[in-house]
């Protein structure tokens, strides 16, 4: 038992500073793994609400308003109502093929997330092929994609499946050709030598002085560029959602799911999402790094950027307070305002730990993490409130003719400028 | 970090993989079969992990699960294999198939047998934090005409694969 | 037992070999193009298991670059390899490697 307490304590000795995986503490890696699994799960729904509400906001709507104050509950209904459904098996469906293509989708989208580094040293694992391990994980979804539109036995899964597959292996191609050019940028320091490790590709932007999205101004630009087009694609979102499309296959390769392992699809498709947009983060956007690490690194400015993750809860907590005094006076709407107001001092009560300056020190990288990839996220809805959708032979045109030359061609400058850099 | 309980995954990993070998030549359905080989190949992906090869654990994951076989998947559901379920799976030599191959499985006894003591038991350790450097070094230095006859590979079975495939060239 | 539980580079070369059986079996006496397509790529993965058992063995990484070699290979192969049998498929509406025949006279 005290062997027990001391493997478990030796992790939290301030000295070491890697990941749990790295440092081989199976209990801390599996509290990572608990935690991370967690964060997602809420990550889904709050973006399952926020789509929602943010185009129908666009589109000059309410958006749901009925199920909870401000459709808060929403999400938790639609889970439970999708859980209550029948599950159906169409006959003539490769019923084992039918039953597993949902699992790994979603196995494939969580997995990517053993390597994503929230921290310095908040990751579960550090790989030594960590970018690599991501885009091989993220691209076995596809697998699932055909496994599923196959057993489903009927037309449109099938062509949906078959687009799907072509347009991801596609696009794949003009995504690693971006992403070799950002690892050609970690190897711009005084060893020569790169790296494909997450932690190691934001410590080298660390190094350097500058997110490689500035880096060699506009190539890191065009390259971000490619791998942001790139990424709505591989995870079949609007504009690209073809092998989905409502007006021309009703939904695409999950026509024939229901219930639970339509809501798996679901799950995976938004995990997918936050997935490819950890990847952007980490290697364009500096990852966890707070804006200006380098220019502004002085104590008082550390401790005013400390202060951020708390300030922003306290401001989403403020809305919910200005929303609860706006809510209308009558009794119907009490049990309404008082479970919005609820909600508001929950993220007031969050938003006050988070000063504490013990908490605010470790948090604040995954703070700054996960506000980028909140960035992305928005952007994702923006996109689908945005963009008509593609036609295919436009889609296939953009992802082999305009994308992967670009691709190449920003490949070769950038290791011009590099060499160019390193001789002198 | 040292791997923990090498035994236990080896024969896990090497059950899975000898199974989905076995079905990927059984199956009736070809989709079945590219299923199995899928899961042999992410199994012998692990493996190549726990023989110090991440780089290679990858690639073959990007490849092979990632690549190619999404490319079988995609070929099977474009050719109608519902006829070539009904038929016979196994050709008329199906017997001579089977001796030759017990013979050199007899031979690989034979020789795994006499040679045992050929191998060295003590295994060297290589450090994994440099493989992916390493690797680079080795591939783009000593092998740089390798890889560029491989690339020329390439680019010959892109123009292959497509004359071959297109309707009207 | 403890040669079981001790495993070594010979354990690796045994699964190697078990899988290259398999992938000759099936290339032998499948009648489906697609999975003696399947079973190549069996035999190319044991060949892998091998190059690389050895380089660990020896303690350098030229096994590791042969693997990688192979599988460019293996996917050049695919690729041609699925070209053929579409056209074929296209031609004689059968995925059946029987009726691959027409040079035989």
């Amino acid at each position: 038992m005290h062997d027990l307490i001391q493997y478990v304590q030796s992790y939290l000795d301030p000295n070491v500073k890697v990941t749990p995986g790295a440092a081989g503490n199976m209990f801390w890696a599996f509290v990572y793994i608990m935690l991370v699994f967690l964060g997602l799960s809420v990550a889904v729904i709050a973006m399952n609400w926020l789509e929602r509400k943010i185009l129908a906001h666009m589109q000059v709507r309410l958006g749901p308003m009925r199920v909870g104050p401000h459709g808060l509950l929403q999400p938790i209904a639609d889970a439970l109502k999708l859980l209550l459904k029948e599950d159906l098996i169409p006959a003539g469906a490769d019923s084992f093929v039918f039953w597993f293509a949902p699992f790994i989708v979603v196995l494939a989208a969580f997995c990517v997330f053993v390597v994503v580094p929230f921290g310095p040293q908040h990751a579960i694992t550090d790989m030594n092929i960590g970018i690599l391990f991501m885009l091989g994980v993220s691209s076995l979804s596809v697998l699932g994609v055909v496994m599923a539109g196959w057993a489903s036995n009927s037309h449109y899964p099938l062509i949906g499946a078959l687009r799907s597959s072509a347009q991801m292996v596609s696009y794949e191609i003009a995504m690693g050709l971006a992403v070799i050019s950002a690892i050609l940028m970690t190897s711009l320091n005084a060893t020569g030598t790169g790296t494909l490790s997450m932690i190691g590709i934001v410590e080298a932007q660390k190094a350097q002085g500058e997110w490689f999205i500035f880096k060699f101004f506009p190539l890191g630009l065009i390259a971000f560029f490619i791998f942001a087009v790139a990424m709505v694609a591989e995870t079949n979102r609007a504009p690209f959602d073809l092998a989905e499309a409502e007006s021309e296959l009703t939904a695409g390769f999950h026509t024939e799911y229901s219930g639970f392992r339509w809501s798996l699809f679901f799950l995976g498709e938004y995990t997918a999402m936050i997935a490819v947009s950890s990847i952007a983060v980490t290697l364009w956007l500096g990852g966890w790094l707070r804006p200006f690490p380098n220019l502004l690194n002085s104590p008082t400015w550390d401790t005013l950027f400390s202060y951020v993750p708390g300030a922003t809860f306290l401001f989403l907590a403020a809305i919910c307070f200005y929303n609860v005094a706006r809510m209308p006076k009558h009794p119907y709407f009490r049990i309404q305002t008082m479970g919005l107001g609820a909600f508001g001092a929950a993220l007031a009560l969050i938003g006050l730990i988070l000063f504490i300056p013990v908490v605010s020190v470790r948090v604040q990288d995954i703070f700054w993490f996960t506000a980028k990839v909140a960035g992305f996220q928005y952007l994702y809805i923006w996109y689908r409130g945005t963009f008509p959708r593609y036609r295919f032979d436009q889609l296939m045109h953009l992802g082999w003719k305009v994308l992967l030359p670009l691709g190449l061609g920003v490949l070769i400058l950038t290791a011009g400028v590099g060499l160019l850099q390193i001789k002198s | 970090m040292t791997p923990v309980a090498t035994p236990f995954f080896f024969y896990l990993l090497a059950a899975t993989m000898l199974i989905g070998g076995i079905l990927v030549i059984t199956c009736k359905n070809a989709v079945h079969s590219a299923l199995a080989l899928i899961v042999t190949l992410l199994a012998q992906a692990n493996i190549y992990l726990m023989l110090y090869a991440p780089f290679v654990a990858g690639v073959q994951i990007i490849l092979y699960a990632g690549g190619i076989m999404v490319l079988f998947l995609f070929v099977i559901m474009l050719v109608n294999i519902d006829r070539a379920m009904k038929e016979r799976q196994f050709n008329s030599q199906w017997w001579v198939g089977i001796i030759a191959a017990t013979a050199l499985g007899g031979l690989f006894i034979a020789v795994y047998t006499k040679g045992k003591s050929i191998f060295p038991e003590r295994i060297p350790s290589i450090a994994e934090g440099e493989n992916t450097q390493r690797v680079a070094t080795l591939l783009y230095g000593q092998y740089m005409f390798a890889f560029e006859i491989a690339s020329l590979l390439l680019l010959v079975a892109i123009i292959g694969a497509v004359v071959m495939a297109k309707k009207r060239i | 037992m403890d040669a079981l539980l001790h495993i070594t580079t010979l354990h690796y070369l045994v699964l190697g070999a078990a899988l290259f059986l398999l992938g000759v079996i099936g290339v032998l006496t499948r009648r489906n193009v697609v999975i003696v397509l399947m079973s190549i790529e069996l035999i190319l993965n044991a060949v892998n298991l091998n190059l690389i058992a050895f380089s660990r063995m020896w303690g350098g990484l030229h096994g590791q670059i042969f693997a990688i070699f192979v599988i460019t290979d293996a996917a050049a192969e695919a690729a041609v390899g699925l070209g053929i049998l579409i056209a074929f498929f296209r031609n004689k509406e059968t995925v059946n490697i029987d009726e691959v025949n027409l040079l035989k006279w």
